[in-house]
């Protein structure tokens, strides 16, 4: 680096044994002088990037659905989720998901080049992205409609793969504050540094967060846990502004999981709804279709995923993904995808306006259930206030699990930093994004 | 006098089946025309394309009806499930273990290998448990440990070992690629590798695990979609008496 070398031949030269750690450090100016010039280009990069996709959806503006409609591909090869990926933009989706092969979000490191084995998915990779993104330029112009591109800053490598996505001009990136900690046993300070840095790589990066509120309801039930949710999608939303993320970045995540045989649950839904879309007006709520019932009854699936459909429209929801008819059964197929889009579209299409047209009674059950849910919220982030969060997430306030702040996957890679720490990209972004300085040494 | 049934639409025996395909073609006539005489080549009889749409430039969407050619001897037909009779209610199973066994019996559940789904494993044993059939978790004469999910072979092994278990579920719900397969037989093999395997009875539950596959992979037994706690539960303390009989 000193002689003008660049990261890439530098990584080179340590793949194959130089020991960078052997090296004396050398003049301290020096450092920081070339510190910067790196970051400064890789920061530039990315807001080249950035200026790069709001040129195309300026271009193409108005052309989404209005939600966002978004599919998951989920192949475990690269090359064939190419495939899937242009026909579900061709029949009508705005946004691709490619799901991460199942382990991966355990994996402490990042894996390398294009990749075509995955079990229940494929690897995130950095040339995945690129593959995949400019699959998705080709038929964003095509279509005359910008297609977003999403994967997963979460697990262990939350940063590493927010920087990845930074680079290939990812649009979303699911990126939830405590979903490692809770639901994947990650050590909760890991996730609460990790979350912070990729989310401010995200903030730079143009890239609209999605939360895993879906996750409270997969197991819990869904009209008692209710305020779980929204007490974290709070969380969430304070945790993104800190990371410097507006809130037009803030896909806050919730989902349709209400037990379809319960009298007015579709009410109780509505209630849920609306009430995320009063409570949090500018960001792009991000819904998630029923998964828990459906049963295989594909008829009856696709009802449910009907009634989701109407909610998100009539509630003004901002990022829809669609509900499967054969959920509970397979990974989609092309088919399951399509009829998705076209339920999607038809119901949408045919209450377009109905969001302005109604009001709640005010004594009616969907106001007096939202200002319940509300009223517990409040209740329950008081506790958690009281005991601090990460005393709370230990004594299991949370998704019924125990934390405790030094256990869990990944403690092993957290290392307090030193009076000489000096991060040139950590201070690159707060100044772009006009976060206050960093607390140096000891946090 | 074997009872041939074959599927009814509106009339006995009329043999009527609803089928949607897609095919990687262009929609049109030449299409369709495709999707009728294939229908007819998987041995259905008077088959009617009632509908297509392009999903794109390449591929069609087809919704079909025709007559399925065979009927099925119903009576030589063998189940493919572990229900032996109608599961007893969780009331029930634990007065029987009080009955029968006169102790606690000790469940060790997990999802095991990479496979992160808890959704199976908390559905049997969760407290609040699933449509309306409450978690093993909630059976006063069980003991539970659910491990949630990605727990390693050997690590439901040795906890099983510790805590005395009675009783292995295991949960796997990713099957892309048989990684499912190769995970549990793995542990089976762990199991008797330890001589233990007599020790317990062991359960694979998943949405796509069948009892035939289960017990061919050297399980007691498997239990697919729509099982509940109470059908497991049932179905492992009568084993246990059975066991300590035989």
């Amino acid at each position: 680096m000193r002689g003008g070398e660049g990261p890439a031949s530098l990584n080179a030269k340590i793949a194959v044994g130089l020991r960078i750690g052997e090296i004396p450090l050398g003049d301290e100016e020096d450092i920081r002088k070339r510190g910067l010039e790196l970051a400064k280009a890789g920061l530039g990069l990315v807001a080249g990037n950035r200026a790069r996709r709001d040129s195309m959806m300026e271009r193409w503006k108005g052309r989404n659905n209005d939600p966002l409609l978004y599919l998951i591909v989920a192949t475990g090869n690269i090359h064939e989720d190419v495939k899937q990926a242009k026909a579900a933009a061709s029949q009508g989706a705005d946004v691709i998901a490619v799901i991460r092969t199942t382990a991966q979000s355990l994996l402490d490191y990042v894996p390398y080049g294009a990749t075509t084995e995955g079990f229940g998915g494929t690897y995130a990779t950095q040339e995945n992205f690129r593959i995949m993104r400019a699959a998705l330029d080709e038929v964003s112009e095509k279509e005359g409609r910008y297609i977003w591109l999403t994967n997963y800053a979460s697990g262990l490598c939350m940063p590493e793969i927010a920087a990845m996505g930074a680079l290939e001009r990812l649009d979303m990136m699911l990126n939830d504050s405590m979903y490692g900690i809770l639901f994947r046993d990650i050590n909760p300070y890991r996730t609460f540094v990790d979350q912070n840095f990729s989310r401010m790589i995200n903030a730079w990066a143009g890239i609209v967060i999605n939360t895993g509120e879906d996750n409270y309801l997969t197991t819990s039930d869904a009209v008692e846990s209710a305020h779980t949710v929204l007490a974290s999608q709070f969380l969430n939303e304070r945790l993104a502004y800190a990371a410097g993320l507006p809130a037009r970045q803030m896909g806050l995540g919730h989902a349709f999981e209400m037990d379809p045989t319960l009298k007015d649950g579709f009410l109780l839904e509505f209630a849920q709804a609306q009430m995320a879309r009063e409570i949090f007006p500018e960001h792009p709520l991000k819904y998630m279709p029923p998964t828990k019932f459906m049963s295989g009854d594909i008829f009856k699936g696709l009802a449910m995923d009907t009634l989701f459909n109407f909610v998100s429209k009539a509630t003004g929801q901002g990022i829809h993904l669609l509900g499967m008819l054969t959920e509970a059964i397979h990974t989609p197929f092309m088919m399951d995808r399509f009829i998705a889009v076209e339920n999607a579209r038809y119901v949408m299409g045919s209450i377009s306006s109905l969001a302005d047209e109604i009001e709640f009674r005010k004594d009616g059950i969907i106001v007096k259930r939202s200002h319940e849910v509300l009223e517990q919220t409040v209740a329950f982030l008081g506790e958690v206030e009281r005991t601090g969060l990460l005393d709370s997430i230990a004594k299991g306030l949370f998704a019924d699990v125990k934390r405790p702040r030094d256990g869990g996957k990944g403690l092993d890679g957290l290392i307090e930093k030193g009076p000489d720490y000096w991060n040139p990209v950590e201070d690159g972004l707060r100044e772009g994004l006009g976060l206050g300085p960093g607390a140096g040494g000891k946090e | 006098m074997a009872q041939l049934v074959r599927p009814y639409g509106d009339t006995l025996d009329d043999g009527k089946v609803q089928l949607s395909f897609t095919l990687p073609v262009p929609d049109g006539p030449k299409a369709l025309e495709a999707a009728r005489l294939l229908v007819g080549s998987w041995g259905f009889h008077d088959c009617e394309v009632a509908h297509s749409s392009p999903m794109s430039d390449e591929f069609t969407f087809f919704v079909a009806y025709a007559k399925a050619g065979t009927g099925i001897d119903f009576d030589a037909v063998v189940p493919d499930s572990a229900g032996g009779g109608a599961s007893l209610s969780m009331d029930e199973v634990n007065d029987y273990i009080r009955a029968n066994i006169g102790r606690k019996v000790v469940v060790v559940g997990a999802c095991t290998g990479f496979d992160a789904h808890t959704v199976g494993i908390d559905a049997i044993m969760n407290m609040k448990g699933f449509n309306h059939h409450y978690g093993l978790e909630r059976y006063p004469m069980l003991e539970t440990y659910n491990l949630g999910a990605q727990v390693p072979n050997e690590k439901l092994v040795e906890f099983a070992s510790k805590v005395k278990a009675d009783v292995l579920l295991v949960s796997q719900v990713v099957t892309q690629k048989d990684v499912h397969i190769a995970n549990m037989t793995e542990l089976v093999e762990l199991l008797e590798a330890r001589g233990e395997r007599s020790r317990y009875v062991c359960v694979a539950g998943g949405p796509r695990i069948s009892n035939k596959l289960a017990v061919e992979l050297g399980y007691d037994v498997g239990f697919g979609r729509g099982s509940y706690a109470n059908d497991v539960a049932t179905w492992v303390v009568r084993r246990m008496v059975e066991k300590a009989r035989a």
